[in-house]
């Protein structure tokens, strides 16, 4: 995983709530490998219906075309587990979503894959839309746990300890619960004979 | 004591306490489906690991998959590469596969709990969001997202942190016409899509102790709707005994141990959620959904509402392109809505109770005029015991048209989509912008609501028939 300390650059305010993850990135694009995701984030607010850009969409005007933070409404990424949002994100350059809320898988497929879902208040969130326009640059930083802004508002957030380590270290979980192989053994070898119809009836039929 | 249902299941499935409220936890079955399994059994490959409990694992193709009558899964181009990549991949990792037209083949969400895979006290997963539908029969059943699936298919197990705990409780009795649906609908209203985020919930009260099985696993199915991925139901008399006698249930002696554990699966009189509700369910009307998101949701026969008490703020933006993109006029009753696409089927209502209340509204009716009306049964086998009580008759008569299992128009993936601007009414759980199809006009109600919508062209009270 892409390890995670800190990014700056522009801010882009998207405060609409509940933006779910069939928005982010719509479910047709099944064909598409993790890498080749970018061109479908947000595609039903990116494009007009006869597929040229919507001008009036935060991303498409100039001065947050690749901004690397959003700042986003309530309850993001709700909806389906598709960690191809996260990916869609990621492929227009977003390493930075900061919401009042977020969904609650999503938030996990963010963590996966190196993206940081910071957590601020709707009213620190106003505050920091009101400041980004095309001289502002922002800052979200892991190692102090701030958001920054170059006008000079600093707006500090907390993250679960254990999540910012990973972050930081960009440590892989399957690698880490591998060196629990032998204690997963014996778990389920004890689980075998206390909960035996767990186990039993789809061993037989397989 | 002071443990809740979810304590109970959570701590039995401990391998190791990583601190700090984290966990190692045993996964007790995972459920693969064609958009989600065969991108992370290919990471798998890539990583040179094997599937570390294959039995533990079932897969079956549901979302990219056609549900035109005499399809096979190479029925569509892309949703056709799933299939086979998800029939060759299960193959060589010795995870067991439910073909098409076979029985046991269906949507993930409707097959795993009708064959018995699902159990109470088990922990489950699979990479979808409505996998806490399975909470209904006393599972911790949630969704996660592919890298989690790669995780569980390497070691069986999942990191994670205790969530929140939550309790809603339902009390009195539904009223005519009123389902598990309208409760949620209702529920979603209230409270908002993102009261349950970070919660495991539990549903319980007189309401639920009289719910059918079908029913409850219904009421679970939208609690991701209310911003929680996971959501219980203890498991009770009803539970055991429509687990009984299922293809993958302990049976014999074991099917007497494992009721023997399963009673002791409730929260203590004593125990404290973080959150506690109270709805009084007898005053819950038929209901449904007006909006793009599943809290934009009203009494059928209530008035469709005006955004102009949060005006100019995001929120009050957010309620006016819905109504927009809806095509719906604040301020008007939501009834006598003119519909053209009903849409029975989805994990949230296409179980054979379903289908019943559907066709008993539909039976000697007529679908009406310019409405196309689909009814996709949930599986394989519930599309065969509706065959056999007939249901399958009832609808084509009256016009429906009756289709293989699938996904199918919930989420437009295998491409059966409403047309832009169409409106449709869908048993599925989801209203969001596009979900089925570009532009396409949803509206989120119960099989009885669809039925009555299909019979008459407009939103319909379906108590009124
Ligand atoms: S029926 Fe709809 S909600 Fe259920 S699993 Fe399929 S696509 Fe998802």
């Amino acid at each position: 995983m892409q390890a995670f300390s800190f990014v700056s650059g522009s801010a882009a305010p998207l405060l609409i709530p509940n933006i779910d993850t069939d928005t982010i990135v719509r479910v047709e694009v099944i064909s598409r490998s993790p890498e080749e995701l970018g061109p479908c984030a947000f595609e039903v607010l990116r494009y007009l219906p006869g597929g040229a850009e919507n001008p009036d969409f935060v991303l498409n005007q100039p001065q947050f075309r690749g901004a690397p933070i959003l700042l986003a409404g309530p309850n993001f990424g709700c909806g389906s587990s598709r960690e191809r949002a996260v990916w869609a994100l990621l492929g227009i350059g977003i390493r930075c979503i900061v919401a009042p809320s977020f969904g609650d898988i999503f938030l996990a497929n963010c963590y996966r894959n190196g993206l940081l879902p910071v957590v601020l208040s709707e009213e620190n969130i106003k505050e920091l839309a009101s400041q980004a326009n095309a001289e502002a640059s922002f800052k979200a930083d892991l190692v102090t746990l701030t958001i920054s802004t170059s006008t000079g508002s600093v707006f500090t957030f907390e993250v679960d300890e254990r999540r910012r380590q990973t972050l930081l270290q960009g440590l892989d979980e399957i690698e880490m619960t591998l060196k629990d192989t032998a204690t997963i053994e014996a778990w389920q070898t004890r689980d075998r004979a206390a909960r035996p119809w767990v186990w039993q009836p789809p061993t037989a039929l397989v | 004591m002071h443990k809740t249902l979810f304590d109970k299941v959570w701590y039995a499935h401990l391998i190791r306490d990583l601190g700090d409220e984290w966990a190692l936890v045993h996964i007790d079955r995972h459920l693969l489906h064609d958009l989600s399994g065969p991108l992370a059994l290919e990471e798998l490959e890539r990583r040179g690991l094997s599937v570390r409990n294959p039995e533990l694992s079932v897969a079956t193709p549901d979302h990219a998959i056609s549900s035109e009558p005499g399809r096979t899964g190479m029925t569509l181009e892309k949703g056709g590469r799933l299939w086979r990549a998800l029939k060759e991949r299960t193959r060589t990792s010795g995870v067991r596969f439910f073909e098409l037209g076979t029985p046991g083949h269906g949507i993930v969400h409707v097959m795993a709990p009708e064959l018995g895979l699902v159990l109470p006290g088990t922990t489950l997963v699979c990479g979808d969001s409505h996998t806490c539908t399975n909470g209904g029969l006393g599972a911790l059943a949630f969704g996660i997202g592919t890298s989690d699936v790669a995780h569980v298919l390497a070691t069986q197990t999942l990191r994670l942190r205790k969530p929140k705990s939550m309790r809603v409780r339902f009390e009195g009795r539904l009223g005519r016409c009123v389902s598990s649906k309208d409760l949620m609908l209702d529920l979603i209203a209230r409270f908002g899509t993102s009261a349950g985020t970070g919660c495991a919930i539990e549903y319980g009260g007189s309401t639920i102790e009289a719910m059918d099985v079908e029913a409850r696993l219904t009421l679970c199915n939208l609690s991701i709707e209310l911003g929680a991925n996971m959501a219980m139901i203890a498991p009770d008399e009803t539970t055991f005994s429509w687990l009984q006698g299922r293809p993958f249930a302990p049976s014999g002696s074991q099917f007497d141990r494992a009721v023997a554990y399963w009673q002791g699966l409730n929260s203590d009189p004593d125990a404290i959620f973080d959150r506690e509700e109270y709805v009084d369910a007898s005053e819950v009307p038929p209901t449904i959904t007006w909006g793009t998101s599943p809290e934009h949701a009203i009494g059928v026969d209530g008035i469709i509402p005006h955004p102009r008490e949060v005006h100019g703020s995001p929120a009050g933006k957010a309620l006016e392109a819905a109504l927009s993109y809806m095509g719906l006029e604040p301020g008007r009753p939501i009834a006598g809505t003119k519909v053209d696409y009903v849409f029975i089927g989805s994990c949230a209502n296409s179980r054979l109770s379903d289908l019943r209340v559907a066709a008993g509204l539909v039976r000697g009716r007529r679908v009406a005029g310019g409405v196309r009306a689909w009814v996709v049964a949930g599986s394989e086998n519930v599309k065969r015991d509706a065959e056999a009580e007939g249901l399958d008759r009832i609808f084509t008569e009256a016009g429906f048209e009756w289709r293989e299992p699938s996904c199918s128009m919930c989420s437009a993936v295998n491409g059966e989509r409403v047309p832009p601007r169409a409106r449709s009414i869908s048993t599925s759980n989801r209203n969001f912008v596009g979900r089925q199809g570009p532009e396409a006009r949803t509206h989120i109600a119960s099989p009885a609501t669809a039925a009555a919508a299909a019979v008459t062209g407009f939103i319909t009270d379906p108590r009124a028939l």
